[in-house]
């Protein structure tokens, strides 16, 4: 038995898994609005860095 | 005197009064968010981009209507006995600060449970807990920080529609299995034979068969589709050769591996499918913060105050309004049906309908038309007609705005399609003829090669890479366009049409003349002082054009909504406004918008503002009229012909008094005798003529502010670059036929080799790709170089 057929099936495992994970992207809305996402990311450091009078509101539930 | 700026909005602050610690405020309103902020420990909204408010509104009563459930429900995209979930469009969203107030709602209200902004679309989705809460309570806390969300008709008339994602699934799906055989395919690309390769070539050969079969069977599906559609039209489109080319790819590698003859073609039938999605989706670039569909239904609320007979005031959905029902209409709201004035002081702005920005002030029982907007204080009409029925809404049952468009592949496309599609189908049934008689063995080889060879991707990819990318460069110089079909109908006109008001002139900026008694010293200090303490546009706009005087301290200030103001300082009065309000009964009616004066209560004299036309408009014309017809239909009375006539080439048509079914019909009437016509219009009223129009441009102050019905959208600053928009869409139609002949060399080397029945798999994967990659570099360097000669 040739190594082949597990590397082959190896490889087309490992595609198939990063195809769903896109499919299940897409599904879930996460290529509806590319903007907004890559804004969001940068509140959360700064609210991080500024923990003066964010003390009681600061948990997201 | 301190010019400082207001901390919430960025307005000139008129007063300095207003201020907390070193925080200046243009008015109590921006004021009140900046509290209502600083309570919540919110104030991080002002560090992210500077002055990012905007002045809350005025809204006592005017979300009334959402205590009712079943318009309450309409609005809603989830509701269970807890939780409800809306999604509301804020106009107001533009930058960081917004977005990151709008998450943190839930520190405002705790029953708010998250709330998520999307910025393209500039719609905040907020769930909340619906047993402390409501939608009402909701709206109005966003509008109470300055976010107020518009509701309109159209969103109670929307279905609640689901995104498609089809194309994003398709190009996936094809992009992963072109990868996939590539990989599997390259092993017999570089080793014809050999002990390796006839052991494991079946399984491979298999593998790559597995993958196709989702490509051909769903990524390429609409391509079978369109080309079944043209077919039974008897319309050879360019889908008819691509779905040909994709069918006899598929039969030929399946009987090639079932019956062990090669490899198959597997590799370029993948490719190609991806190749024409990605120009698919690259051609589908569209503006979710514009809309190209707008009828009244989004400038119409969705209810409206009833008094009935016990004088109760309830708010009922607007398709239920019934003839002879009593409606308040309060200040700033729009009149929704065709009704007569029962009482209160009605001054009607049809700008919306006419493109005429004055408002007009009616008695009772005055006839008023839907589509206006109060302007004054509450009145109380009675409604003579139902909402679809009145005046302005009945222009939308003309059939223009029913007729579907044709979308999908472009005309300059499927024009070329059909005659080579007959050009391919002739090749391959005389070389297979010939070789019949040659080689019978060879023959159906290369009948199918020929069909395989042809198939026209890179002609299918020249119009949606060029149209595509320019309709992107258009985008970021200002000038959004609905699709690419667009770009095409642009580059063949003959005939352009502008709307006059809020076209051609600009609402800011007038001109004005003073006639009458000269002023005094102190009557011009006393005058600057009160237009200043007037928000009033026209206020603002007389402020700006007056000279510069010494501000004096005003005792007693009062404005008459839709009337005037008056003023006193010391011993001194000034009164303000249209003639009857100082006093100036015998005036007639004007031709343009005036504003009397007088002090002491003696008339003293008039402000006249004239529409100011934008600049370059001379300049603009003077370049179309070599090409193009020129006409000018406008709204208005014939009061600025002279003007125009100065201004404009001399063969440029002018027609006043146009309503908007008249321009409707002068248009249609034109395209008859064959004219293509280009219409650039702005208000509701040009909305038939939009739509009516081969092309039809809605010009916008602020592209974020609703426009009518268009095929495109103009920054309104951009209109003396019109001329510039459409020759570089001709340039994209060249470009375009470049291409075509750069494909056809491609396909005639191909051919070559198809006839001669040479085609190996390895040439065609190489070709494929090496003749549509060639045309999307070549369309996309062509088309951002006419993009750079835009300014």
């Amino acid at each position: 038995m040739s190594v082949i057929y597990l590397l082959l099936a190896l490889s087309i495992l490992v595609a198939l898994v990063f195809f769903i994970a896109f499919i299940l992207a897409v599904k879930k809305g996460q290529y509806d609005d590319s903007y907004t996402p890559s804004v969001r990311m940068l509140f959360d450091d700064e609210l991080i860095t500024e923990p003066s009078n964010k003390t009681s509101t600061n948990n997201k539930d | 005197m301190n010019q400082a700026n207001c901390f919430h909005c960025g307005d000139i602050c008129v007063t300095t009064n207003i201020k907390i610690e070193e925080k200046q405020f243009c008015c109590t309103g921006c004021k009140t968010v900046f509290e209502i902020l600083s309570e919540s420990d919110l104030t991080n909204y002002y560090d992210l981009v500077s002055s990012p408010g905007a002045i809350p509104e005025e809204i006592v009563g005017k979300y009334d209507f959402l205590e009712d459930k079943t318009i309450v429900n309409k609005l809603l995209d989830f509701n269970d006995d807890k939780h409800q979930i809306v999604t509301l469009y804020i106009p107001h969203i533009h930058c960081s600060s917004c977005i990151w107030i709008l998450e943190n709602l839930h520190k405002l209200q705790n029953d708010i449970s998250s709330s998520q902004v999307n910025f393209g679309k500039k719609t905040v989705r907020v769930s909340y807990n619906s047993e402390n809460y409501s939608l009402k309570a909701l709206v109005l806390l966003l509008s109470s920080i300055g976010y107020e969300p518009y509701i309109s008709l159209e969103d109670y008339d929307k279905a609640k529609h689901s995104v498609d994602r089809s194309l994003i699934y398709k190009l996936g799906i094809a992009g992963f299995a072109f990868g996939n055989v590539m990989f599997l395919s390259f092993p017999e690309y570089f080793q014809v034979s050999g002990y390796w390769i006839e052991t494991y070539s079946p399984l491979f050969r298999w593998l790559m068969f597995g993958f196709s079969l989702p490509v051909v069977f769903y990524a390429s599906a609409d391509y079978f589709k369109s080309a079944y559609k043209g077919l039974t039209s008897k319309l050879l489109n360019i889908d008819v050769p691509i779905a040909l080319g994709i069918t006899v790819l598929f039969v030929r590698s399946t009987i090639e591996i079932v019956f062990d003859l090669g490899t198959g073609f597997f590799d370029s039938l993948t490719g190609l499918v991806f190749f024409l999605l990605l120009g698919k989706f690259f051609q589908q670039k569209t503006y979710s913060f514009l809309s190209f569909e707008r009828d009244y239904k989004s400038y119409f609320p969705i209810a409206v105050t009833k008094i009935d007979q016990q004088k109760e005031e309830t708010p009922i959905q607007l398709y239920e309004i019934e003839k002879g029902d009593r409606l308040l209409i309060r200040n700033e709201e729009l009149i929704p049906v065709d009704g007569i004035l029962i009482n209160g002081d009605a001054n009607i702005d049809y700008s919306f309908v006419t493109g005429e920005k004055e408002s007009v002030p009616k008695q009772s029982g005055d006839k008023l038309f839907a589509g206006g907007k109060q302007t004054s204080g509450s009145i109380e009409i009675e409604a003579i007609k139902s909402v679809e029925q009145s005046y302005l809404t009945q222009l939308w049952s003309n059939d223009v705005f029913n007729a579907a468009n044709a979308d999908g592949f472009t005309t300059i496309t499927n024009a070329i399609s059909k005659h080579f599609t007959i050009a391919i189908l002739s090749i391959a049934f005389i070389s297979t003829a010939y070789w019949l008689f040659a080689d019978a063995s060879k023959a159906l080889n290369v009948f199918t090669a020929v069909l395989i060879i042809a198939c026209p991707c890179a002609i299918a990819l020249s119009a949606p890479f060029t149209f595509g990318n320019l309709l992107r460069i258009f985008g970021k110089k200002g000038f959004y366009l609905k699709n690419a079909s667009v770009l095409e109908k642009l580059a063949d006109l003959n005939t352009l049409i502008f709307d006059k008001t809020g076209t051609l002139t600009t609402s800011e900026k007038g001109k004005s003349e003073y006639e009458g008694l000269a002023l005094t010293a102190e009557e011009n200090n006393l005058l600057k002082s009160t237009v200043r303490s007037s928000n009033h546009p026209l206020s603002r706009q007389l402020y700006n054009i007056l000279d510069k005087h010494n501000i004096v301290s005003i005792d007693h200030f009062e404005e008459h909504l839709g009337q005037g103001i008056e003023a006193k300082s010391k011993d001194n009065s000034i009164k303000l406004g249209s003639a009857q309000f100082v006093g100036q009964l015998t005036a007639k009616k004007p031709l343009n918008t005036e504003i009397h004066l007088s002090t002491n209560n003696i008339y003293k004299g008039k402000f006249t503002f004239y529409g100011a036309y934008r600049k370059g408009l001379s300049k603009l014309f003077n370049i179309l009229k070599e090409n193009y017809d020129l006409v000018v239909l406008s709204g208005d009375n014939d009061g600025e012909r002279g003007n125009l006539k100065k201004l404009l080439p001399v063969k440029t048509k002018l027609f006043f008094n146009q309503k908007p079914a008249d321009k409707l019909e002068y248009i249609k009437y034109h395209q008859s005798e064959g004219s293509k016509i280009l219409m650039v219009g702005d208000g509701l009223n040009d909305a038939g003529a939009l739509a009516q129009s081969n092309v039809g441009i809605a010009l916008s102050e602020n592209v974020n502010v609703f426009s009518p019905a268009c095929d495109a959208i103009l920054q309104a600053d951009k209109l003396p670059q019109l001329s510039g928009y459409l020759k570089a869409s001709q340039q994209a139609i060249s470009v375009i036929k470049f291409s075509f002949l750069l494909s056809f060399i491609y396909n005639l080397v191909g051919l070559y080799f198809a006839t001669t029945g040479q085609l190996s798999p390895v040439i065609a994967a190489i070709l494929m790709p090496l003749s549509s990659i060639s045309i999307v570099v070549f369309t996309t360097i062509c088309s951002n170089y006419i993009g750079s000669k835009l300014q």
